[in-house]
């Protein structure tokens, strides 16, 4: 198994140990709006293992994909809804 | 007998499983995460972190387990049948004993500024470094109630984090007495303390409102009569833990006090279900694992050895009614949100809001606090605490699932 | 326990149609008081897709439907915005060409009375709604109809009426319909020169003859997908399932919420009491759904549950004087129309009860049509 994977976030490469999570790929982008809320504020990961839904972004074209509960694949596509 | 589904690869469910394996069962354990090891092993299967996790990974190594990774359960479509969906379908599960280790999530209780991005649950926060957030250099406040609090300033700290201070909202009375019930864990405890050196435990302490533009800046701080501010990159705040009960509801188990009721034997009111660990009241980590053993047992029929157990499981409740007493929330903390505050975060309905209504219900229906993909999970354990109104029935899905995953469900 | 109340008028049941008529009789001047054993607006109120539309299964219901519709247009601008009133319009999708030749009578029915319509052809439809599969054959767009929120709207009305001296007592189960009276298990009455029952699905419990049956009906939500579909879909077979009177039947039948949700409908089913949600009705609900919307299947669903639409003989709520207790009214047997009918019902109610000449002829709702089988 390798020992890091490269992940896109919006459209930015991101290297990460094996094993992570998505959501820790988009913040170690840099980015810290991962969705927009029903009134239009930014949202970010709140809980970090999968029941509030505020980590949600598109994976691979799925929206709605909670990010915390994802594990990076090689060349992942992620696209934060900002 | 036969076979034996575990739900949950937290330290409940993976001693239940070991037992149940151990005493002949076919075990099949069942978790969203990618690997086993709950909340408070996460990312350990490969690298534990302490000896009792390295233990007990040792233990289900040496047995017959099969583990379901990334799976969420959603349905039962008949007794002895449970439903679970992964990226790549449903997959039926079906037993003749059912132990049911979900765990627990943390209370959140809103406050002004708390939607921010970088404004995180204790749990959280630690859930995304141990993921792979880069954490070092960066300065959090640690905020909220519990011990979890403690834990996660150490493990953060740990990784190179800044860890400005630890607020804890009960008062130094409690703690006090919180701290003599520890003799027992004092190992655990005492290296907390090592690990803790320099970094503020500040008492009857909270953050009344976080800061920002576009995500969090500083926080401000209340204690007594004196209030600040403090500039910091994350907020990992959390109010202790509340049992998920959901599949327990789903499958018409009786929760009381927010946890599922269990016998002697962790048998809940429903035949052939068990119910081991946080899921049942908090009440930490040993309690949980000495719980999954006993139900683990219970359901492979070792009802003696199971009672072998049960004074170990006496002296860790002693630990877990102190552990509740200690960290039961203020009154203030309910003057904590604003009528603009939002309350349910999934439909941005705000306290006020909220505040019109009499009954959980008509603020559900009227608000739609509640309905959005968290289903409660998120507001709910603030809504009980602010206004005292409970949850009520859970129908499937438990978790959002594919359109074509309902329609899977069915024969 | 004594507190008795005294009132012109006590609406039993806070649904839709109940707070629609509350706010009517309010507006009227008479004092009224409504009743619910629950919240405002918890029974099929709670369940409705809240599909503002015409409907010509016959005139008596195409003239309510249309009446109705005028009523909602014309309070439109005063509904709060969670009510969510979205003017989406519907499209009647057309899969084969039966289905067109139905679509064309409708097109033909509802233009003759003037409601705009439009008829597709198969690549207007592909246009207009781009998420349909390929092959279907055409539709017809009803522009004028529209969607709410209806638990909303029944506060909104129920508000209506409190702001004109309406008293509401929630959370008050009724014992009984006396003659002149309401009696609450809570030991208290209500003592009322009329009262209404407009307690949808358990209207026949008050009400012992009244021949209304549960008809369940299950409905799922998804997340948000705002680019998915703008108008309401409905199949031109949902007919079909609609008047069946004995087997459970499943039709086509989604909508737009302007937050982006979908919300998916529709099943019915006679003769069965558990409001539990029922897995089969449910997979042949969204099979039909994604045949029609294949891209569904890979949505979030966040929730499902189910309500009971009280349904009648002959598919048209029962409005007006009961016949046989001078003082009863009934506004109630509305199947699945009862978010739509709501508003002219409550003024069909009024005009019965203080004997205006009401806008569209009242005779078809009467429950005295029905007197025969009330006798019964």
């Amino acid at each position: 198994m390798p020992e890091s994977v490269t992940v896109a976030v919006n459209g930015v490469s991101v290297t990460m140990p094996a094993g992570s999570m998505v959501s820790a790929a988009i913040l170690k982008a840099g980015v810290t709006t991962f969705r927009r809320s029903m009134s239009g504020e930014p949202r970010g990961p709140l809980c970090g293992m999968g029941i509030c839904f505020e980590c949600r972004v598109t994976i691979d074209g799925e929206e709605h994909s909670r990010s915390c509960q994802t594990v990076c694949k090689d060349g992942m596509d992620v696209r934060t809804d900002g | 007998m036969g076979k034996a589904l575990v739900i949950g690869a937290g330290p409940a469910g993976l001693a239940a499983a070991y037992r149940a394996a151990q005493s002949g069962l076919t075990v099949t354990v069942v978790d969203d995460n990618p690997a086993a090891g709950g909340q408070i092993w996460r990312g350990e299967l490969a690298k534990p972190a302490s000896r009792e996790a390295q233990a007990w990974f040792e233990k289900i190594r040496s047995v017959d387990i099969a583990f379901i990774n990334g799976a969420r359960v959603f349905q039962q479509p008949r007794t002895g049948t449970l439903l679970a969906e992964t990226s790549e379908g449903v997959i039926e599960l079906n037993y003749d004993s059912l132990v049911l280790a979900t765990g627990a999530r943390e209370r959140f209780l809103p406050f002004p500024g708390w939607t921010l991005p970088n404004v995180m649950g204790a749990g959280g926060l630690q859930a995304l470094v141990k993921t792979g957030l880069p954490i070092e250099g960066k300065r959090v406040v640690v905020a909220g109630s519990g011990p979890l609090l403690l834990a996660v300033a150490a493990y953060l700290r740990g990784r190179g984090a800044e860890v400005l201070l630890i607020a804890e909202q009960a008062s130094q009375l409690q703690l006090a007495k919180f701290g003599l019930g520890l003799v027992g864990k004092m190992s655990q405890a005492f290296s907390l303390k090592r690990q803790l050196r320099g970094v503020e435990y500040l008492s009857r302490c909270w953050v009344i409102a976080a800061h920002g533009a576009g995500k969090l800046e500083s926080v401000t701080l209340v204690r007594g009569g004196r209030r600040w501010q403090v500039s910091c990159d994350y907020l990992a705040c959390g109010f202790h833990l509340v049992p998920n009960v959901e599949l327990a509801e789903l499958l018409s188990c009786v929760v009381e006090n927010g946890g599922v009721k269990v016998d002697q034997f962790q048998q809940t009111s429903v035949a052939n279900v068990y119910g081991a660990g946080e899921v049942t009241g908090i009440g930490g980590l040993d309690l949980s694992l000495v719980e999954g053993e006993i139900a683990g047992l219970a359901a492979a029929g070792k009802h003696d050895d199971a009672r072998g157990l049960f004074p170990v499981r006496e002296q860790q409740r002693k630990f877990a009614k102190l552990l509740n007493n200690t960290f039961t929330l203020r009154d203030e903390l309910r003057q904590l949100p604003a009528p603009e505050t939002i309350v349910c975060r999934c439909e941005d309905v705000t306290f006020e809001r909220l505040r019109e209504h009499h009954s959980w219900r008509a603020a559900k229906l009227q608000t739609r606090c509640g309905m959005g993909p968290c289903q409660g999970r998120v507001c709910g354990g603030a809504v009980e605490f602010l206004f005292g109104w409970r949850a009520e029935s859970v129908r499937p899905p438990v978790l959002p699932v594919r359109v074509e995953s309902l329609i899977s469900s069915a024969e | 326990m004594t507190a008795n109340k005294v009132c012109d008028v006590v609406i039993v049941g806070a649904g839709i149609v109940g707070a629609a008529c509350a706010a009517e009789c309010a507006r009227e001047g008479l004092s009224v008081a409504i009743v619910d054993a629950g919240i405002v607006g918890g029974g099929a109120t709670a369940a409705g897709m809240g599909h503002l539309v015409v409907m010509d299964d016959s005139e008596a219901q195409f003239a309510l439907t249309r009446y109705s519709q005028q009523l909602w247009d014309e309070v439109g601008a005063e509904l709060p915005r969670e009510v969510e009133h979205d003017a989406c319009g519907t499209i009647w999708i057309a899969a084969d060409d039966e289905e067109v030749a139905e679509a064309q009578r409708k097109a033909r029915f509802y233009s003759e009375r003037g409601v705009v319509v439009q008829m597709l052809d198969a690549q207007a439809l592909r246009e207009a709604e781009p998420s349909l599969r390929e092959g279907l054959v055409g539709g017809l767009r009803v522009p004028g109809d529209s969607v709410i929120y209806p638990p909303c709207a029944a506060q909104f009305f129920v508000d209506k009426a409190r702001a004109r001296g309406a008293e509401v007592f929630l959370g008050s189960a009724v014992e009984a319909i006396d003659t002149d009276r309401v009696r609450l298990r809570n030991g208290t009455s209500i003592s009322a020169g009329l009262i209404v029952n407009s307690a949808g699905s358990w209207s026949p419990l008050l009400t012992p003859g009244l021949k209304v049956r549960k008809r369940k009906g299950h409905l799922v939500i998804t997340d948000r997908y705002p680019k998915f579909l703008r108008h309401q879909l409905v199949e031109l077979g949902y007919l079909k399932s609609a008047h069946s009177l004995t087997a459970d039947s499943v039709a086509f039948n989604i909508q737009p919420r302007k937050t982006g949700q979908l919300l998916i409908g529709s099943s019915r089913q006679f003769e069965v009491n558990d409001a539990g949600v029922d897995p089969s009705i449910l997979r042949r609900m969204l099979e039909r759904a994604v045949e029609y919307l294949p891209g569904l299947r890979k949505l979030s669903s966040l929730r499902t549950w189910t309500g009971f639409r009280a349904a009648t003989p002959d598919k048209l709520p029962l409005i007006g004087p009961h016949g046989e207790h001078p003082r009863l009214y009934l506004a109630t047997g509305h199947e699945g129309l009862g978010i739509t009918t709501s508003l002219g019902t409550a003024k069909l109610l009024v005009a019965t009860i203080m004997n205006y000449e009401p806008a569209i002829p009242v005779a078809p709702y009467l429950p005295a049509r029905l007197q025969e089988s009330l006798h019964a």
